[in-house]
This record gives structure tokens, C-alpha cells and sequence, in this order.
């Protein structure tokens, strides 16, 4: 499996032992040093995935995720040194798909750029539907009402898995594994997060949810009911 | 029936026997209010005159002008409780409760008012002064009125006896002219008297002398019928002296209602007795009205004086309670209250000095704030600063590590080392830097609605690989029923995860027990170990920092000796509890007790800190059992345990 990332650390060391190891596994990376220029080196390389520090001279981590969020689903992972739950909510509200706080191992890394890049090449065809969202599963698209709805490979991901098995009810922990890939039990900030995130899009009304509903104490299914 | 005047003419035979009988009958009525109020009759008339007293030669037991007053109260006393009782047995349960309510309303008015108490206090203490006052006043005011009267009526009678003693016949024997003379005497003595003055005379034959005379008394205006017995003389008595004492008659006729007044008794001539009643009406109705003023003054005075005390306390209490709100809103956190100062007296220093200490207070916690806020700054400073190259370190280890096989020995043995105590510098970092967080206030809750047993199980992978390598296993015993409480996953599962690896490490290769159970207010979890246990006050020294039960195990063992230390902070930002039994080689156990609420305070824990007893029991029966197995412990219900 190819891929190309792009990373962008202000930290030249951090960059350059990434590089080491994404490059010995089998990975194409390329590096952006500073916060202002990451977009247009985004929009020159095309990333698969993109490893962004959240600390960055110049615009800092979540501009510069907002602004690619804004235009590209690339899946964004963030690197930070704070794993307060306030700076952890900020970063994947601005769009990132996971998170790796420092500092980590060399396999974790690797284990969660994978789970970002692993995607089944081509997908059976399979429609689905929840309420009045009918999804394509291999034209990967989502449509209300016939009309398109925008969705981050992640947020597309977490809508399958949850209308796969509609009335089913998903731990957070069941979700992170089927979604991102995680072994072991992990945040479940992120789920809560990208739970909201995806509620804002696909959701007629996002404070009474009737898609992905939470069940409380448990975890979230598809379907109302 | 009894016939009126004896003055009018010869009384019917017939009313010979009613006589003795009237007397025998009356008699103890008439001592009846004497007899009645003794104490209060006594003391009235203890002290009313000597000189009465020496004249007459004895003053018998007075009924005092209090005591139909006193009567009176004692009768509306009885009404008043009985109709109480009446009315609780009416419906016993409601207005024992309604009483019981209003005493605890009342209770607590009492305690939480300073004014109640002291205008209470005041108005209790006055009243019983007053009325203490009024009482000695009052008897005062009645000796001496008795005493001018009980002087008048001795003057007046001692005149009236000099008089009858000198009429002529009066020194023979009663015969049938006898009646004609009594009755002249008595008439010039009604009339002879001082003008206006009320009083009753009568005279008659001694009693044991009838029959054969035909009539036994003579009298102007009071029925000698109802005389007391002890003034009616006998023959054998002619030689008492004159008496005086109180008595209650009906006057001023026949059938009137008893009047209360002295009667005064003397024998004269041969066989003759002298009768005098003095009605003391007139008396009593004066003292009533002394009496009556002196209550209302009293009544106005104490209440002038609770007045007095509720003008004075409320000039104290308000500041006093404005200082108390403005302190009570200091302490929720309105730093900028301050209070009104008027005036330069103590009330005023108070409110000023109380601004004064809330404006320091304001300046500490500002102060306070901003270090806070600069220490929250520099961990997080300190915590990217040191992180972003200690992961290039890692990871540059973990590459060193990965191709340790192509170095020579001491170079991949080197490798090993770096990436082995790497992880451990991580761990203490990670561990340093969350407690600093809780040292700066900066911990924040992430509460959701969350199974306990499901954290459980979830955090018991480490556990149970450590577990693994030692042979050990890791006992669940979780309720089949979620045990949901609002709870920050992340800290509960590093505290559960913190509670299992030190119980399995400790726990020398024995099994660890792990039980949770519910109840209406909490959720807990019991982290059971059969291993060295601890000693005697270790169970509080295991949450310090960095202490360790015994400092030559510590570099075998990994944790960075801040595990248990974070776990209590974080049990405690839940406001629930972390707590540790343990004796030596009985093992330990480790209870994490949370509110289901987040915020509510707990009252008690659903699991037991302390193991059965029967375990210790059986141990103590059989030396060579060393440690009790896993089953005996929890096999009992878990009970109430109240904190």
C-alpha cells in the first residue's frame, strides 16, 4: 500500500525521524515546516493523509485543518502534545480525524496512518438507507431528498458502520475499532466528536438527532426508535 | 328554711335542731379557702399585725383576699387542660404531628434567631421579676389595709363589749326576759357605731345552756346559723378570751352570698356571747383593684422592656446579619460584596474591617488565579516542550530497537536498555505532568452515563497479561445488572487499570478478586489481592507520592510510584472515594466508590472495605491455611457498609 503524507512539523528532528519511519514503511512523505504554507503544499502534492502538529509558527494547527477540511476529506491526523480534552475537542471539531498525542511509538503511528489509509479498493454495491438518508456505499455517496451530502471519508465510514446494522446499539468502543482501527480501548472523545460532526451534516435538526441516536449510558445506533 | 332575724320575734321550735345542724354543716366550708390556700393565706396574714394579734390574743388561719383570685385561676388551669387533652384525643395522631411540627419550626427559630432568643429571654426573666415584684408589693398593700381594719373592728367590737357588759340584767342568769335585753343591746350597738361603718352584731346564750331557754341567738344582720364552731362557746369556755379570726358568712342577711370579714367573739355577763362580723368586701374590692393596676402595669412594663430588648438587638443584629450575608456571598465566590459603612461606632468598624478582609481576600485569590493560571501555562509549556523531542527520541528507539539484531552485543543490549527505560520515562512524565495538573487545578471532569462493570472488564487487558506471566488469574465477580453512575471514563478505567496491575504485582502469584456492585446512590469496585498485604497505617501512606511499601522491591517492580497518588485525585475529582484495607501477608484490598451523580455526596459504599470476618476466622482456626483462597472472599452478600 502506497501512500503519500504529508507532514507538517515545525520540529526539523520530529520531521526527519517521521520521515524515517514512514519511509521505511513503504510510505511516500513529504514535509512542510510551517503553518502558512501547508495549504499550498497541500494543494501541490495531494496528499492520502496528512500528519499535522497542532503547535506550528504561523497559523497554527486548527486553522490550518480547518482550511484543508474545507476543501479536501483527506484524512488529517493530529499530532499534540496536549491531551487535555478541551485542546483534544478543539482539534477534531476543526476537522481532524484521530489524534496521537506525544510522545508515541513508531507502531502506533504507523498502525493509525494505515487505519486512516486502509479503505476497500472497491466496495461491493450496496445501498443503504436510515429514515430519509439513502447511502451508496460504493458510489461513496449520501444523498437526502436525491440531494448530495458532503461527507469526510471518516464521517462516511461511521455512517455505515452504524446503518449497516440499523436498531443494533454501538459501544463507542465497538465503533473505534470498526471505524478507526484502534486494537484497544482508546478515547472515546473521538467517537462523541465525529458523532456531532456527522449529526451536523445529515441531521435535519442536530439537537433531536433522529439518524445516529445516542442511547445513553451505552453508545449510539442508527435509526430512530 | 331557716327563719331571718331573731330580732323580729321568737324562731319556730323547729329550728332548734336546724340549728346545730347548720353550724355542724357550714363550719368546714366556712375553713374551706383557709384551708385551701394555706401557704398564700398564711404568709398574707403572717405578716399583717402584731398588735391585732397581741389584742385579740390569736388570729386564726386567714383566708386571704387572694385566694378566691387564686381559686379562680386554679379552676380555669384544670378547664383549660383538660379541654387539651380533650381535643388530642379527639384525633391524637394529627395534632401530635401538627405539635411536633410546630415545636421543630419553633426549635429552629430558636436556634437560628439571636433576637428571638434574647427577646424571649428578656421578656421571660422580666415577667418573672415583675410578677416576683408585684407578688411581695401586692402583700404589702394587703397587711397593712388588714391591719388598719382588723385595729378599727378590735376598737369598735372592745367598745361595743365594754357597752353590753355594763347594761343592767346582763350578770343574771338567761331567762325569758333575756331575749328582750339582747336584742335592745344588739340594736344600740348596730346603730351606736361610726357612721358608715358595715358590720353585723349578735348575741347569744352559750350553747350547752339550750334548752330550756326558748332562744338561743339575737341578731341584727348576719346569720349566726353559719357560724364557725370554734367561736361558739360552751359554758365550760366562758373564760376564753375575746377572738378575732377570719371568717366567710353570709351577709348582710340570711341568704345572701358569703362575704369574707373578721368575726370577733367575747363572752360577757354570765352566759352571754358577743358576736361581731366585720365584712371586708369593701377591702377586698380595693386590693382587687390595686391588684388589677399593678398587673396591667407589670404586663405594660415587660412588654416595654421585650420592646426595649428587640430595639436594642436589632440595632446589633442587622449589621451583624447583613455582615453574615455578605460574608456567606464572599464565600460563594462574589468577591466584590462589600458592606455599607455608616457611622464610626463598633458596627461601623465591623462592616469596614469586614471590607477590608474581603478586599485582601480578593487580592490572595487573584493572586492565587494568576498562579494558577502561570503554573497551568508552564505544565503545558513543559509538557510540549518536552515532549515533541522525547518523541523523536522514541521513535528513534524503537528503530535502534527494531534492528538490534545486525549490532554487536553491547550495542543491541544498549538499544534494549534505551527503549526499555524510555517507556518508563514516558509513563513517569505522563504521570508527573497529570499530577501537576491536579496541583494547579486544572483537571477537568468529562462526565457520561457509563457501566462500571464495562470500564472493568475494559481495563483489565494489562492486568490480565501481567497476570498471565505470573500465573495468576483475575477473578471477576460483576452483577449482572449494569451498574451505570456518571463517571469520566478515561480517569475510572487508569484507576481501575492502576488498581489491577498493583494488585497482580503484589499479589505473589495468587489470584486477584474483582467485585462491583450497586446501590440506589453509588456504584463500587473491589480490587481483592492475596499477597504481602499491607501493615498497620500503610493503608493511608499507599497514596502518597512516590512512597513504596519497601524500598529494595521498588527498581524490580515498574510504575512510577505516582499510580495510586493520581488515582486518588482522580476518585476524588468524582467526589467519590479511593480507599485501602490490608494486613501483612493477608493481602489487601483497594475500593473505589463512586456517587452515581456526579456532585452527590456519598453516604456509604455498596461493597465492604474490609473482608469478611469469617475469613479471618477460619485463619485464625487453622495456622497452616496462609492465605485464604480467592472464594472466601465475596462470598458473602455485600452489605450496607455507612462510612
Amino acid at each position: 500500500m502506497k501512500g503519500r503524507v504529508l507532514v507538517v512539523d515545525d520540529d526539523a528532528a520530529l520531521a526527519e525521524m517521521l520521515g524515517i519511519v514512514l519511509r521505511g514503511e513503504g510510505f511516500e512523505p513529504t514535509f512542510v515546516a510551517d503553518g502558512d504554507r501547508a495549504l499550498e503544499a497541500f494543494r501541490e502534492t495531494r496528499p492520502d493523509l496528512i500528519l499535522l502538529d497542532l503547535m506550528l509558527p504561523g497559523m497554527d494547527g486548527i486553522d490550518v485543518c480547518r482550511q484543508i477540511r474545507a476543501e479536501s476529506g483527506v484524512p488529517i491526523v493530529m499530532l499534540t502534545a496536549k491531551s487535555d480534552t478541551v485542546d483534544v475537542v478543539l482539534g477534531l471539531e476543526s476537522g481532524a480525524d484521530d489524534f496521537i498525542v506525544k510522545p508515541f511509538q513508531a507502531k502506533v503511528l504507523i498502525a493509525r496512518v494505515r487505519a486512516r489509509l486502509r479503505r476497500t479498493d472497491d466496495p461491493a454495491p450496496e445501498m443503504l438507507s436510515i429514515g430519509d438518508v439513502s447511502i451508496d456505499v460504493a458510489g461513496h455517496s449520501v444523498r437526502r431528498d436525491g440531494e448530495v451530502i458532503n461527507l469526510t471519508p471518516l464521517e462516511f465510514d461511521l455512517l455505515v458502520a452504524l446503518a449497516r446494522k440499523p436498531r443494533q446499539v454501538f459501544t463507542r468502543e465497538v465503533l473505534l475499532e470498526q471505524v478507526w482501527g484502534y486494537r484497544h480501548a482508546a478515547d472515546t472523545r473521538l467517537v462523541n466528536v465525529h458523532v456531532q460532526r456527522l449529526r451536523a451534516k445529515i441531521e435535519r435538526d442536530p439537537e433531536r438527532p433522529e439518524i445516529v441516536v445516542t442511547v445513553r449510558g451505552v453508545g449510539y445506533k442508527a435509526g430512530p426508535g | 328554711m331557716r327563719k331571718g332575724k331573731l330580732g323580729g320575734g321568737n324562731p319556730p321550735p323547729a329550728v332548734n335542731g336546724t340549728v346545730a345542724d347548720g353550724t355542724a354543716t357550714d363550719g368546714p366550708a366556712v375553713n374551706g379557702p383557709a384551708a385551701n390556700g394555706p401557704t398564700v393565706a398564711d404568709a398574707a396574714v403572717n405578716g399583717t399585725s402584731a398588735k391585732a394579734r397581741a389584742a385579740t390574743g390569736q388570729v386564726g388561719p386567714v383566708p386571704a383576699v387572694l385566694v378566691p383570685l387564686l381559686r379562680r385561676a386554679r379552676r380555669i388551669g384544670r378547664e383549660s387542660g383538660l379541654r387539651r387533652r380533650l381535643s388530642v384525643l379527639r384525633s391524637p395522631a394529627a395534632i401530635r404531628i401538627a405539635v411536633i411540627r410546630l415545636l421543630k419550626g419553633l426549635q429552629w427559630q430558636w436556634r437560628s434567631s439571636l433576637q428571638l432568643r434574647v427577646v424571649s429571654t428578656t421578656l421571660v426573666v422580666s415577667a418573672v421579676a415583675i410578677s416576683l415584684l408585684g407578688f411581695f408589693l401586692m402583700q404589702q398593700i394587703a397587711a397593712n389595709l388588714l391591719g388598719t381594719a382588723e385595729a378599727r373592728a378590735l376598737t369598735q367590737a372592745s367598745d361595743g363589749l365594754v357597752f353590753a357588759q355594763n347594761q343592767p340584767g346582763v350578770a343574771q342568769l338567761p331567762g325569758p326576759s333575756s331575749e328582750n335585753m339582747a336584742t335592745g343591746i344588739v340594736h344600740s350597738l348596730q346603730s351606736g357605731g361610726q357612721t358608715g361603718a358595715d358590720y353585723g352584731v349578735a348575741i347569744s346564750v352559750l350553747r350547752d345552756l339550750v334548752p330550756p331557754a326558748t332562744w338561743n341567738y339575737a341578731y341584727s344582720s348576719f346569720d349566726v346559723h353559719a357560724l364557725p364552731p370554734s367561736v361558739v362557746q360552751t359554758s365550760s369556755s366562758r373564760t376564753k378570751p375575746p377572738t378575732m379570726i377570719f371568717a366567710s358568712m353570709p351577709y348582710p342577711q340570711q341568704g345572701s352570698p358569703k362575704t369574707s370579714g373578721l368575726l370577733y367573739a367575747a363572752p360577757f355577763g354570765s352566759d352571754y356571747e358577743l358576736y361581731y362580723f366585720f365584712p371586708l368586701d369593701q377591702l377586698q374590692n380595693e386590693l382587687y383593684l390595686v391588684q388589677r393596676t399593678l398587673a396591667l402595669v407589670g404586663l405594660a412594663l415587660v412588654f416595654l422592656l421585650a420592646g426595649i430588648a428587640w430595639m436594642v438587638t436589632r440595632w446589633v443584629v442587622v449589621p451583624v446579619a447583613r455582615a453574615a450575608r455578605g460574608a456567606q456571598l464572599l464565600s460563594t465566590g462574589k468577591l466584590d460584596e462589600r458592606l455599607a459603612v455608616r457611622g464610626q461606632d463598633e458596627v461601623a468598624a465591623l462592616a469596614s474591617s469586614f471590607n477590608e478582609m474581603a478586599a485582601s481576600l480578593q487580592e490572595k485569590m487573584r493572586e492565587l488565579e494568576e498562579l494558577s493560571q502561570v503554573q497551568r501555562q508552564f505544565v503545558s509549556d513543559v509538557s510540549h516542550e518536552l515532549r515533541t523531542p522525547l518523541t523523536t527520541i522514541t521513535m528513534a528507539a524503537d528503530l535502534l530497537f527494531e534492528s538490534r539484531n545486525q549490532m554487536d552485543q553491547s550495542a543491541a543490549r544498549s538499544a534494549e536498555l534505551l527503549q526499555s527505560q524510555l517507556g518508563r520515562f514516558e509513563s513517569l512524565l505522563a504521570d508527573l505532568l497529570e499530577i501537576s495538573r491536579y496541583d494547579a487545578n486544572a483537571a477537568t471532569l468529562e462526565a457520561e452515563l457509563v457501566d462500571i462493570c464495562d470500564v472493568v472488564r475494559q481495563s483489565a487487558d494489562v492486568a490480565q497479561h501481567l497476570a498471565e506471566r505470573r500465573g495468576a488469574r483475575i477473578e471477576f465477580r460483576l452483577p449482572a445488572e449494569p451498574c451505570l453512575a456518571e463517571m469520566d471514563r478515561r480517569r475510572v478505567e487508569r484507576i481501575l487499570r492502576n488498581l489491577l496491575c498493583n494488585a497482580v504485582e503484589h499479589g505473589e502469584g495468587r489470584d486477584v478478586v474483582v467485585t462491583s456492585a450497586a446501590d440506589r446512590d453509588a456504584v463500587a469496585v473491589a480490587v481483592r489481592d492475596f499477597g504481602v498485604g499491607l501493615a498497620p497505617g500503610e493503608e493511608h501512606l499507599v497514596f502518597d507520592r512516590f512512597w513504596r511499601a519497601d524500598p529494595a522491591r521498588a527498581r524490580t517492580t515498574g510504575g512510577t510510584g505516582l499510580g495510586l497518588a493520581i488515582a486518588l485525585e482522580d476518585a476524588r475529582l468524582h467526589g467519590g472515594w479511593l480507599e485501602a484495607w490490608g494486613e501483612p501477608s493477608r493481602g489487601s484490598v483497594f475500593r473505589l466508590t463512586l456517587p452515581r451523580e456526579t456532585g452527590a455526596e456519598l453516604l456509604g459504599s455498596p461493597l465492604p472495605l474490609m473482608p469478611d470476618h469469617a475469613d479471618f476466622g477460619s485463619l485464625a482456626a487453622d495456622p497452616a491455611a496462609d492465605v485464604p483462597g480467592p472464594a472466601d472472599y465475596g462470598s458473602h452478600e455485600p452489605g450496607q457498609e455507612r462510612a
